[in-house]
């Protein structure tokens, strides 16, 4: 028969819309509006999954978000996501789900083999047992500990869902939709505040969709849910957001929600995005998390059929399913009777209601005996049998002195628990407010608050319908006028019928079983018992936190919800220590697992980082550019040729534009306007380099330090007019120059007249390198005499370029004549096509940042961040001749001063040759004196900068060596694991040494 | 006052398709227009004021217009001066005069950045996938400009109307946020 | 995410816009030849960098572009006092002791 246990009417369900589903490949028929879990227990079954550690059989415990047990995996258009609660998942048509840890399946698990050898594994079994030999840990104990331990099975695949993010704004966020959380909302609405209202659940309602006996304002509650949430729905300042986890708080009322967008629908529309992140600031927040209900810590307490009393009173209420057919009601609390009647008067037999209190609420006791149902008071359950499903319950009495005795046995298919009500203060928590013991409660409420936020309804211990209604009511008033400092008009609406309840019971329920051998589950998914709790402090875990490390009780993703304040009491009976004394652990974020897609967003694949490309960008892919990537930005790095690899095309890149000329982009570099009378005062202050009798039209390489002394970008300055200069940076070091610069500005010389503005996308820069540069630029450029005289090396002018306003330098990064021709950014693909036909005609070469960086080695000019690494001074690098010796003071003069600075045997910059031309050496190995070092001698130098030279027809290499430049002309080693490659010491120069071919 | 901007300066560019075509939301790129960096102190303020035809605004993340340009205030000694693309020289040079006698700088950044105008009743939803700033028109009024950060890059936002925003970018960042944009936009498309 | 008072936007602005740029209120020497190379390596490298109320440099770098100051609790990160860049620093001692009153009585 499908769906044995479902009721013929009754909940929240759609019976004209049957889903078809799957678990563990087996078709199962449930209804629209189930979850998994409700459908699963209308189709009889129970067991869901193994546990962690012992891979028992475990069944649904909850009907909410805290489930522990029910973890399974849900497959959809063949890719799986593991864990998922069952409880939370809402059934659509073809779902398919698998249940997780057991091997081969369910029924028949081989991991099971844990729970008969537990004595084996104790508390903190791990940490005694695996400790020699200690190679051991890596090769042989981790990776087996690992393959058995976890839930389910990470996904392979990339994930194809799409994911979205929003940020929001509101004056109130209310969290949860129970009776306090939907006052809440609404009397905030109504006092004029924008709202956000978010629950978990797919509708709200939260208690009262399975709440039957009471009424608000005389309607049902599910008439009430409907109208409060027609009219939030309806007002313009409301944001109403079902299915969405406010799984973070964090500083100053900034709140994290997880919208599960398409994750119930059967067939999503591939436009929608999977699961969307909110990121509220809140001006006030609400909290109406609710409260949930504890399990009871009886011997074999987690068998498949035991679950929450509230639970099953949910399951038969909002989706029409009895959990059994012959049910034990095992309670230390009033909520439980009440999901005794609703089961009792839907048809399902109570096997008994054992109260461990000796004296329940008469009122109950005579509903009950009304209904004809079996009463044991100062009674519980003390063990339950049944391999798959609980089938039998041994009942104890419990005497006045708390000695118990057995009180037969009770057969029974489910037993309903409730050992009272933990109010959920995970997410005060998270706002770093401090929970205090409240004794009238006897539990955990919030008490002072860190920020703004207030708690409603029973997470904050006000319980009974219209206690709740009113606290959240005056909640979200109080809410809405500390935000907006407005009130409205709202109408409290009045609940009765659902009464104060009474009854509680923290800690191991008393039995009079062999304690030492029998498992009473206190955290359910990290399989910890209360025998662990009291091994951990035997063994001196006197702290919550300790005890919580040592057995893991609370470590599982419901960050302990169900178990703390069990584990809790169990330790301080141990201890002998007030519960308070104890400590409660700290709930953190998340409170719910969240995926990484939602964190993630649409910042992965092509918008994980901004791709910058240049406006020659285009016209490189079709001529077949490799690309590197240098920070954000992509480089042409090379322009290969027929089949051509790496070596080959720059090797032909180098020949070409040193025998004729190159074109190379160098948009990126940074590009600062630095204007004001005291502009030159300016880079005085902020350069090594002399500025102020820098001419008009003229350029000159500049070197930046910090205060310490230390290299940090360098660069060609032009000066454009008396009060104007053209600055260049490294690409890499465009944005902290920048910053650094303005950091002076406003900070130290507020006084002085200048003001600096970017201009590095302002300008397109093409490169025109060797001895052709001159012919290929001169058809196009107006206004300027390109003459070797008029214009001689490091000289800027402005002109046209194509007709196109261009500044013009004459500069060169390779020792060749050159210019770089800056245009307005929008003109830079023109002008880039039209001196590449120009180079291309004169027989000249494309080249990539490979090719600038040989030409350059060649050269011997630095690369900051390649020959330095922020220790390195001028004077390393042999460049004292860009230090105004006159200056009184610039950036890092008085650090240069500084004793190591100015030490002996520091590491100054040098070239390597290799005394086989073939071999190139490799960038950042090390260089020492002798050929085989012994080991543990610190080296004397590194390779920071190595290629192949065309040019040259042999290697080249730069280097770091101590007190190098005293060496030139020796010969030391560069150890490798094939063996030491002898080098000799040279100057840094390799090419033209004269410098003449920049004056071509 | 700055609705007309849509039409005058930042007209959408004419050989461009939108980038963006939806009943809530459209998304177009603007054509060119001259955008002038002014730094200076009061006295400069002042005395730009008197070149540029109306005087720079003072209050904090707000922008002025007139005719066919703005003055955008982006920092207590930083403006953006707009005017049409054409005009570039003559407004370099009014305000050059202007400003002969105090100090100032005054930089041509009209490449610099690239301009979208955001439009439609969704506009604020899509910037917001991005922008962690509150776009309620109570808290963002019309006219108000600011630089601010669009996921991980650095934008400029300025509300021109209700339900039109014009978003610059530098050029080379521009791709990455209509991108994000447009593939947020996909839901919109949903049945 | 913090949100941070500009004191030059007059706004609230989410952390994201922002940059800390460590300990306010040192000042680059005027006559750095004149320092010692202890004064010089104080002034390079010693920062507090205390638990409690500590001010800082802050920089409004993707909206205003300005530098500013702030008082900082680094316990609780709550923002005391944002003043300009050039305003003096304020009497630490006094603004922890008004903050610590101010919380008491919001606990009660
Ligand atoms: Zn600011």
């Amino acid at each position: 028969m499908s769906q044995p246990f479902r009721l013929e009417k009754g909940g929240r369900i759609d019976r004209n819309a049957s889903v078809t589903f799957s678990f563990d490949g087996e078709e199962l028929e449930g209804y629209q509006g189930d979850t998994l879990a409700s459908a699963l227990l209308a189709n009889g079954q129970h067991l869901v999954g193994r546990s962690f550690k012992y891979h028992r059989p475990r069944g649904i415990v909850t009907a909410g978000s805290e489930e522990p047990n029910a973890l399974v995996s849900i497959h959809r258009k063949g890719d799986q996501t593991p864990n998922i609660r069952a409880t939370q998942v809402e059934l659509y048509e073809g779902l398919e789900a698998t249940s997780q840890n057991r091997f081969p399946s369910l029924g028949f698990d081989v991991g099971a083999i844990n729970d008969i050898l537990s004595p084996l594994f104790p508390a903190g079994f791990y940490y005694k047992t695996f400790m020699w030999p200690k190679s051991f840990w890596d090769r042989v104990y981790e990776p087996i500990i690992r393959s058995a331990a976890g839930l389910g099975y990470a996904p392979k695949n990339p994930d194809h869902d799409r994911y979205a993010n929003t940020y929001a704004h509101c004056d109130v966020l209310v969290i949860g939709s129970g009776p306090a959380g939907l006052a809440a909302a609404l009397s905030a609405a109504e006092s004029g505040a924008r709202v956000i209202l978010c629950d978990e659940q797919a509708e709200f309602g939260g208690s009262l969709l399975s709440e039957t006996t009471s009424t608000i304002d005389g309607l049902a509650p599910a008439e009430w849910i409907v109208k409060t949430v027609t009219t939030l729905a309806g007002m313009d300042n409301v944001t109403l957001l079902p299915r969405t986890t406010a799984f973070g708080y964090f500083a100053q009322n900034f709140v994290s929600l997880a919208e599960r967008v398409t994750e119930h629908l059967a067939q999503p529309d591939a436009k929608l995005p999977r699961e969307r992140l909110w990121q509220v600031r809140a001006k006030e927040v609400v909290i109406a998390a609710g409260s949930i209900e504890r399990p009871m810590v009886f011997p074999e307490n987690d068998r498949p059929g035991i679950m929450h009393a509230e639970a099953g009173r949910t399951y038969l209420n909002r989706y029409g399913v009895k959990v059994g057919d012959k049910v034990l009601v095992a309670t230390a609390c009033d909520s439980a009777w009440q999901a005794a009647f609703d089961l009792a008067d839907a048809g399902t037999e109570i096997a008994a209601i054992a109260d461990l209190r000796p004296n329940p609420p008469e009122s109950l006791v005579s509903i009950a005996k009304a209904r004809g149902i079996r009463v044991e008071t100062a009674c519980s359950v003390t063990g339950t049998s049944g391999r798959k499903r609980v089938s039998k319950a041994l009942l104890g009495r419990i005497s006045e002195s708390g000695s118990v005795s057995a009180a037969g046995e009770v057969a029974c298919d489910a037993i309903l628990m409730s050992a009272g009500w933990t109010p959920t203060v995970s997410t005060y928590s998270q706002s770093r407010g401090k929970v205090v013991w409240n004794e009238e409660a006897q539990a955990f409420l919030p008490g002072v608050h860190v920020q703004n936020e207030r708690s409603a309804g029973t997470c904050q211990g006000v319980f009974g319908l219209d206690a709740v209604l009113k606290d959240g009511y005056a909640a979200g008033e109080d809410a809405a006028k500390a935000a907006t400092g407005k009130t409205g008009k709202v109408t409290y609406s009045i609940g009765s019928g659902d009464e104060m309840i009474s009854g509680t019971f923290m800690g191991e329920i008393p039995h009079d079983r062999d304690a030492s051998r029998v498992k009473a589950f206190v955290d359910y998914q990290n399989d910890v018992t209360a025998k662990d709790v009291k091994l951990a402090v035997r063994e001196g875990m006197h702290s919550i936190e300790h005890i919580k490390r040592y057995t893991t009780t609370g470590m599982a993703t419901d960050q302990g919800r169900l178990s703390n304040i069990n584990a809790l009491a169990i330790a301080s009976k141990a201890l002998d220590k007030p519960l308070t004394a104890v400590g409660l652990t700290t709930f953190r974020q998340p409170y719910t697992p969240t995926t990484f897609g939602t964190f993630a967003g649409q910042s992965r694949g092509q918008f994980f980082d901004p791709v910058r490309k240049t406006p020659s960008h285009d016209w490189a892919v079709d001529r077949g550019a490799e690309f590197e990537d240098v920070g954000q930005w992509k480089r042409a790095w090379f322009f290969p040729q027929d089949n051509e690899d790496m070596h080959a095309a720059v090797a032909r890149e180098c020949k070409i534009a040193r025998e004729k000329v190159g074109l190379f982009d160098a948009s990126t570099l940074g590009k600062i306007e630095v204007v004001g009378p005291d502009a030159a005062e300016f880079l005085e202050r902020m350069y090594t380099n002399p500025w102020k009798k820098l001419g008009v039209g003229r350029c000159r390489y500049g070197l930046m330090l910090n205060d310490a002394g230390f290299i940090i970008d360098d660069g060609v300055v032009g000066r454009i007019a008396e009060d104007r200069f053209h600055v260049t940076t490294t690409t890499g070091g465009a944005a902290h120059v920048f910053a650094t610069m303005e950091d002076y500005l406003q900070t130290e010389w507020p006084e002085l007249d200048v003001w600096i503005t970017s201009t590095t996308e302002q300008y397109a820069v093409a490169a025109i390198q060797g001895p052709l540069a001159r012919e290929v630029i001169a058809p196009f450029i107006e206004g300027i005499d390109l003459s070797a005289e008029a214009f001689s090396h490091m000289s800027v002018a402005t002109g046209t370029f194509c007709g196109v306003p261009c500044r013009l330098f004459r500069i060169s990064f390779t020792g060749e004549l050159g210019f770089e021709v800056n245009v307005p950014r929008r003109h830079g693909e023109m002008v880039w096509k039209t001196l590449a036909a120009e180079v291309e005609k004169r027989g000249g070469v494309f080249y990539g940042t490979e090719t600038m960086h040989v030409l350059r080695a060649e050269k011997g000019y630095i690369i900051v961040g390649q020959e330095t690494d922020g220790t390195v001074t001028p004077d390393d690098c042999g460049m004292n001749w860009a230090i105004g010796k006159k200056k009184h003071d610039f950036v890092g003069k008085r650090g240069l001063a500084r004793p190591d600075l100015v030490a002996e045997n520091r590491k100054q910059l040098v070239g390597l040759l290799t005394t086989d031309p073939k071999v190139v050496l490799e960038e950042g190995a090390q260089v020492t004196t002798s050929a085989n070092p012994a080991k543990g001698t610190p080296a004397d130098g590194h390779v920071t900068s190595s290629y192949h030279s065309a040019t040259l027809g042999r290697s080249i290499a730069l280097a770091m060596v101590k007190n190098g430049r005293a060496l030139e002309g020796e010969t030391l080693y560069v150890p490798m694991p094939e063996g030491s490659i002898p080098v000799k010491i040279t100057g840094t120069v390799f090419f033209d040494k004269e410098g003449e071919r920049l004056n071509g | 006052m700055a609705e007309d901007m849509v039409t005058t300066l930042y007209a959408p560019d004419a050989g461009e398709e939108p980038l963006l075509s939806l009943p809530d939301v459209s998304m177009l790129k603007t054509a060119p227009v001259t955008r002038l960096s002014f730094r200076g102190r009061e006295e400069a303020r002042k005395a730009a004021g008197k070149g540029f035809g109306f005087a720079l605004p003072t209050k904090a993340l707000n922008a002025k217009t007139k005719d066919d340009k703005a003055a955008l205030w982006l920092g207590p000694d930083e403006w953006l001066l707009l005017a049409q693309d054409d005009a570039l020289e003559t407004t370099l040079s009014s305000l050059e005069k202007a400003l002969s006698e105090t100090p100032h700088a005054l930089v041509d950044v009209s490449h610099r950045q690239d301009a979208i105008l955001v439009t439609g009743s969704k506009a604020t939803w899509l910037l917001n996938v991005g922008i962690a700033i509150d776009l309620h028109i109570d808290a963002f009024a019309v006219g108000t400009v600011t630089r601010t950060l669009f996921n991980k890059a650095p934008i400029m936002l300025w509300r021109v109307s209700e339900d039109s925003f014009v978003v610059e970018a530098w050029g080379s960042f521009m791709d990455y946020v209509s991108g994000i944009m447009i593939e947020a936009a996909e839901e919109l498309k949903a049945a | 995410m913090l949100l941070i008072h500009c004191p030059y936007c007059e706004t609230e602005r989410p952390e994201l816009e922002f940059v800390c740029r460590g300990e306010a209120h040192i000042a680059r020497p005027q006559d750095p030849s004149s320092q010692t190379d202890e004064q010089w390596a104080e002034y390079l490298y010693l920062r507090e960098n205390h638990k409690g109320i500590y001010a800082e440099r802050w920089r409004h770098i993707h909206g205003c572009g300005r530098f500013f100051n702030a008082v900082r609790d680094t316990v609780s990160d709550k923002f005391l006092s944002i003043y300009k860049t050039g305003e003096p620093k304020p009497d630490l001692d006094a603004l922890a002791a008004r903050f610590a009153k101010s919380s008491a009585e919001a606990k009660k």
